[in-house]
């Protein structure tokens, strides 16, 4: 690896966990798409920021864009509030609009300076090393690598200072605003972040892969832990892991860095989406084919418990009663057998003192319509599930 | 049905009680109104809640109960009026008073646990930027175990049941140890195990002084929970203890229908 290579990823770690950070927290506020708006509609704000400024690199560019960005929130909230469209239409009509001001900007008067739309779009990752940053003379790096790092830095010493806040409100604005921590203050500051890691981040990766960087880490994060923190670091693992993977599938296929981190991104979203262990499909799959069988389990123990006379508890009637196939039968007569809480003698089958047990508790949680406790009991009582 | 008996809710008639009512006034509201796009959902609402009551706020739905509420915890503003707690305004006061929002508020799926949610309510207390530490985790388990709540700190907020979740809300508010409650609506689509529970805790905080505020639908169990009524259906209709006012007439007035509750005696 020389050095470039090794920039080249740097950054786009540094772009990544930038990303996922305010981007968790997006997701859980449900408020994806606006992550989109953002990126594109800071366009503008970038544009007139580097005409006055002829530099990509100028703290003016960035807050000139972020400041776009929280018109945008804004607009989109004000369309919102009026009553007359939704959310997800006013989000669409806002950014398009704002993103077309800064599209036409570039090609009326940008034709012949380093931007365009290709870069906005997709950003220039490959080019990152080349604009080196220098104090004193001395090279001390590329420019955007300081730039992504600065404001990794106000975004982590912002997590850690308004962490609780950021949870709380979140999680229940209307505790937050009773508690006193205003939640347009939270939200706001949220969306700043949001804008500004959007802006350091687009000039290395472009306003389509910044939606991604942001949502991908944290919806895959979301699938697999229950908690908060959980989250936050799996979301900057992802984010770091598909920034590398990506560099170097780019590397191997010769191809675009900014597509080949999206392509990562979706591949190991799609990876957990089916393979998470508790919400992934197949385990969802799973849990509802064992839930299918212990519900005939059920069932099963009920007829049992209502029907003392012989004639109904012999193996070969227990199809014709209860109307299931072969197989089924067999499969839920072997589970009960398996947690001893049938014995079958000469082919009659009778609950034992464990089943009886259970049946009858069960039958009380369906009556009192508690049936999530039936779910509990099952852990007492199981010795196989389903 | 809920199914309680009597010997399952603690001295179950409040309304033959005396209140604990000092003289204090825990809550007085002048000429609330509110609004939502011009159109008025409460309406020069004059309100005084004595200290020490356990008070249902009932009326028919859009009748603005949780908006007065709101308004009161000022997470509303309105378009006129003021509301003062014990004197002074709501901001001076948030230390003195726990909210418990409406359970399908928040987004049950949020990556937390039940102690974590109950942590929150000693967010207040905290203030910005601190944390919490040893002294709040405590506080908050000692919550969870008075709502009976303890076994299932760890668990997973979705995975608890409607009941459960809106114990662990209560949990949440008792650890603010606030001196005033504002509930909206805790009973609803929960079992009545837990209905019994959480009754059960309004009324040992009630013993222990302090005010608490319902925002109650079942007019059916108002006597028998609760010591003192406020009818309301945009306007105030009546505000007082519920042997007195609790009757069909104000019924009437706020339902806009002939309603009859006979009250067993």
């Amino acid at each position: 690896m020389n050095s470039a290579q090794i920039e080249i990823q740097l950054i786009a770690s540094l772009v990544a966990i930038a990303c996922a950070i305010p981007g968790t927290f997006l997701v859980l506020r449900k408020m994806a798409m606006i992550s989109d708006a953002i990126s594109h509609s800071i366009l503008p704000g970038i544009v007139i920021g580097f005409f006055i400024t002829q530099d990509l690199n100028s703290p003016l560019l960035i807050l000139l864009a972020a400041f776009t960005g929280i018109i945008t929130v804004v607009l989109v909230e004000y369309i919102q509030k009026t009553g007359l469209v939704k959310e997800d239409t006013a989000i669409g009509l806002v950014f398009p609009a704002l993103f077309s001001i800064g599209v036409i900007l570039i090609a009326k008067n940008a034709n012949d300076v380093h931007l365009d739309v290709d870069a906005v779009l997709l950003g220039e990752l490959a080019f990152a090393p080349f604009d080196r940053l220098f104090i004193g003379g001395t090279d001390v790096g590329p420019k955007s690598l300081w730039i992504i790092g600065s404001i990794l830095a106000i975004t982590i010493g912002l997590l850690l200072a308004f962490f609780k806040e950021l949870k709380l409100s979140t999680f229940d604005k209307g505790l937050a605003a009773s508690l006193g921590f205003s939640p347009a203050i939270i939200h706001y500051g949220l969306m700043s972040v949001a804008s500004v890691t959007t802006v350091g981040a687009f000039d290395a990766v472009g306003a389509i892969l910044v939606v991604a960087l942001m949502i991908a880490p944290a919806a895959t994060a979301y699938l697999l832990t229950t908690d908060l923190k959980k989250m936050l670091w799996l979301a900057v693992s992802f984010g770091v892991l598909s920034a590398i993977s990506g560099y170097w599938f780019a590397h191997w296929l010769d191809a675009s860095i900014a597509g080949s981190i999206t392509t990562m991104l979706g591949f190991i979203f799609l990876i957990v989406f089916l393979f998470a262990p508790s919400k992934g499909i197949i385990a969802v799959m799973y849990r509802e084919k064992q839930q299918r069988i212990e519900v005939s389990l059920l069932t099963f123990l009920l007829h049992l418990k209502n029907h003392t006379e012989e004639r109904e508890r012999h193996v070969n009637h227990l199809q014709e009663h209860i109307n299931w196939q072969k197989v089924r039968a067999k499969t839920v007569l072997d589970l009960a057998l398996k947690n001893n809480m049938i014995v079958l003698n000469k082919n009659i089958v009778s609950l034992t003192e464990k089943g009886d047990t259970f049946t009858s508790k069960a039958i009380d949680y369906i009556i009192t319509n508690e049936d999530a406790q039936i779910e509990d009991m099952k852990a007492d009582f199981f010795l196989f599930r389903g | 049905m809920k199914n309680k008996t009597e010997e399952n809710i603690n001295d179950s008639e409040p309304n033959k009680e005396t209140p604990a009512y000092s003289g204090v006034l825990a809550v007085k509201v002048d000429d609330l109104t509110v609004a939502y796009n011009y159109k008025p959902v409460l309406w020069d609402i004059d309100l005084e809640i004595p200290e020490g009551v356990l008070m249902a706020i009932v009326g028919p739905n859009g009748a603005g109960k949780s908006t007065l509420i709101k308004s009161i915890l000022s997470i509303l503003k309105p378009i006129a009026g003021s509301v003062t707690i014990y004197g002074k305004p709501y901001d001076k006061q948030r230390k003195l008073v726990a909210y418990v929002p409406q359970k399908g508020s928040v987004d049950w799926d949020f990556p937390t646990t039940a102690l974590d949610v109950v942590m929150m309510g000693t967010y207040g207390s905290l203030g910005w930027i601190k944390r919490p530490r040893q002294k709040e985790k405590k506080a908050a388990l000692e919550a969870l175990e008075k709502v009976g709540m303890l076994a299932f700190k760890s668990r997973q907020i979705s995975q608890l049941s409607g009941g459960q979740q809106q114990r662990i809300f209560l949990a949440r508010a008792l650890v603010q140890n606030a001196s005033i409650y504002f509930m909206d609506e805790p009973f609803q689509g929960v079992d009545a195990t837990t209905e019994i529970a959480i009754i059960n805790i309004l009324k040992e905080l009630r013993k222990a002084g302090k005010t608490v505020i319902v925002v109650h639908h079942d007019l059916q169990t108002v006597p028998e929970y609760f010591d003192w009524v406020t009818f309301l259906n945009v306007k105030k209709i009546a505000t007082g203890p519920v042997k007195d006012i609790f009757n069909d007439d104000n019924l009437t007035k706020t339902y806009g229908i002939n309603y009859k509750v006979s009250i067993q005696e």
